[in-house]
């Protein structure tokens, strides 16, 4: 397992976030795509590769074809990538490997969707399927509600406290504070979290991730193109996967999740391990998603992720910052996509105020579903 | 005069492969997918076993034991329909014979129920008379 080419990230966009009225998905995913080609310094007529999230809240068929057509590209290779916070990366992975089998030279990846102002308020997130484990009858029909029942067996059987959990909110909220691009300002404690009303217990309000407007998307291509783009580029060292159910039911220990198959691939492949990194930028779509991950990318060992959160650790200035714009928890839910280009930012050095300084090995990850999907990688510069 | 309206849990939808499962449970049998090839009980049920995909699978008749592997206790409405039943708890059972399932405990207090606590399969009825299998303490 390894690419042969040396693969890089050589653009980002990032589109406000929050509320976008009058926006609609596929104009907010141009923008962030034009943002992108600005950023690397490419035209539309320079992408051969054209890879989209699928969206959540319309069904579109063939949705990747309309996008490239309305960006006026003409790909080789495109689709749609759904696997919820997952498809960020599971976009880089593909592009990636398309990249170093020669069949493209220059793909975008691109999320844009207004699930803010499109949805109802009281739906949340769904994740019903009325069909399969009949999941909407038993009004498991949102996410926290699945999420609720991996931090209440978390524990059940580490002794995890909800203050250890809040801690993780607590670390994202004072990160989005430095964020322009970001819906929460207001800093918070650890007391305002737990005073926070329950969603579904063990999860408070403020353990839950926003709802959001906005959209993002980077360019992947080899180090040679690379020298002809407008920034250093940002290398993928190492990349993987673990996809395990879309059911919670069906995973047979629900806090032994995706993550802990693919984190030993990507140090593998990346050559180094959690020791090395600077920073990491984490899937948080709820604050026990944050412990998981930890766990299984062995920053802390198994079950210890409540003690390690605590008392600063992820925090900027600590031993491992963790979502320094804010998260989905603080900045905005953009499906994992704004933790990509976050992660090239910090490492070209242009995060300003949250900055980490002399960032050089970052770990980057997404999930989606209920812990149902796993992607995560190592940047470099 | 206004009739007051009150609001029905969602009915299950019947597909081609639930189908005798949601019959079983109208007649208040409680019988879930066994595979004859492979011997293992699984949830929900498919067109195939997940474990070995062998056709051959029966619906047997489960004891209905279980314990509770995780849960939460709904307490945000999600929804128009949801809204009027909060708080409730969707759970994790495991059942006796080994599969699991998402289901509502229901027969306690939402702070009763706990993690490993033994319960007992019952039946709701829910839109149109259809009833659905939950739990209950054992």
């Amino acid at each position: 397992m390894g690419f042969r080419k040396k693969i890089c990230i050589v653009g980002v966009g990032e589109t406000k976030v929050g509320k976008l009225p009058g926006r609609d998905s596929i104009t907010i995913g141009a923008e962030a795509a034009k943002l992108a080609l600005e950023d690397a310094g490419l035209k539309n007529t320079d992408i051969d590769a054209v890879y989209v999230k699928g969206l959540m809240d319309e069904p579109e068929f063939m949705y990747s074809v309309h996008f490239f057509e309305y960006m006026g590209m003409r790909p080789k290779l495109t689709s749609v990538m759904d696997l919820g916070g997952a498809s960020p990366l599971g976009m880089l992975a593909h592009a990636a490997a398309a990249i170093d089998a020669g069949l493209a030279d220059v793909a975008i990846c691109v999320e844009g969707e207004n699930d803010a102002t499109f949805q109802p308020r009281q739906q949340g997130v769904g994740m019903t399927r009325v069909n399969e484990e009949a999941l909407g009858i038993y009004g498991c029909v949102a996410a926290p509600i699945s999420y609720a029942m991996v931090a209440r067996r978390h524990m059940h059987k580490y002794g995890t406290t909800g203050e250890q959990m809040a801690a993780v909110a607590v670390a994202m909220r004072k990160h989005a504070v430095l964020n322009e691009n970001a819906q929460m300002h207001t800093p918070i404690t650890v007391e305002d979290v737990m005073n926070s009303r329950w969603i579904a217990e063990p999860l408070h309000l403020l353990d839950c991730c926003l709802v959001s407007d906005g959209g993002g998307a980077f360019i992947v291509t080899t180090e040679e193109i690379a020298r002809n783009c407008r920034k250093k580029p940002v290398y993928v060292l190492g990349i993987s996967g673990q996809q395990t159910h879309s059911s919670l039911s069906q995973l047979a220990d629900i806090n032994a999740v995706g993550a802990f198959d693919a984190a030993p691939r990507v140090w593998e492949m990346s050559g180094l391990g959690p020791k090395d990194m600077d920073l990491a930028q984490i899937y948080d779509c709820f604050t026990i998603t944050v412990m998981e991950q930890l766990e299984a990318y062995g920053f802390c060992g198994r079950g210890e992720s409540g003690p390690y959160v605590e008392g600063g650790r992820i925090e900027l200035g600590g031993e491992l910052p963790v979502n320094t714009h804010g998260g989905l928890l603080s900045q905005a839910h953009i499906d994992g996509m704004l933790h990509v280009t976050e992660a090239v930012r910090q490492l070209r050095g242009e995060c300003g105020a949250r900055q980490v300084p002399n960032a050089k090995l970052e770990l980057v990850t997404g999930n989606g579903g209920i812990l149902s999907t796993h992607m995560g990688a190592v940047f470099a510069v | 005069m206004t009739q007051p309206v009150t609001v029905q849990r969602p009915k299950p939808i019947a597909t081609s492969d639930t189908k005798g499962y949601w019959d079983s449970i109208n007649r208040r049998e409680f019988k879930i997918p066994k595979c004859n090839a492979c011997g293992k009980w699984f949830y929900y049920p498919r067109i195939y076993c997940p474990y070995c995909l062998s056709e051959d699978w029966q619906l047997q008749t489960a004891s209905g034991k279980g314990t509770v592997y995780s849960f939460s206790i709904v307490r945000h409405g999600f929804g128009p329909i949801w809204r009027n039943f909060v708080p409730y708890v969707p759970a994790l059972v495991d059942l006796a014979e080994g599969a699991r399932m998402t289901v509502n405990i229901v027969g306690c207090a939402p702070e009763e129920v706990k993690v490993d606590m033994a319960v007992q399969v019952d039946f709701l009825e829910v839109a149109d008379g259809n009833l659905i299998p939950v739990f209950k303490p054992a």
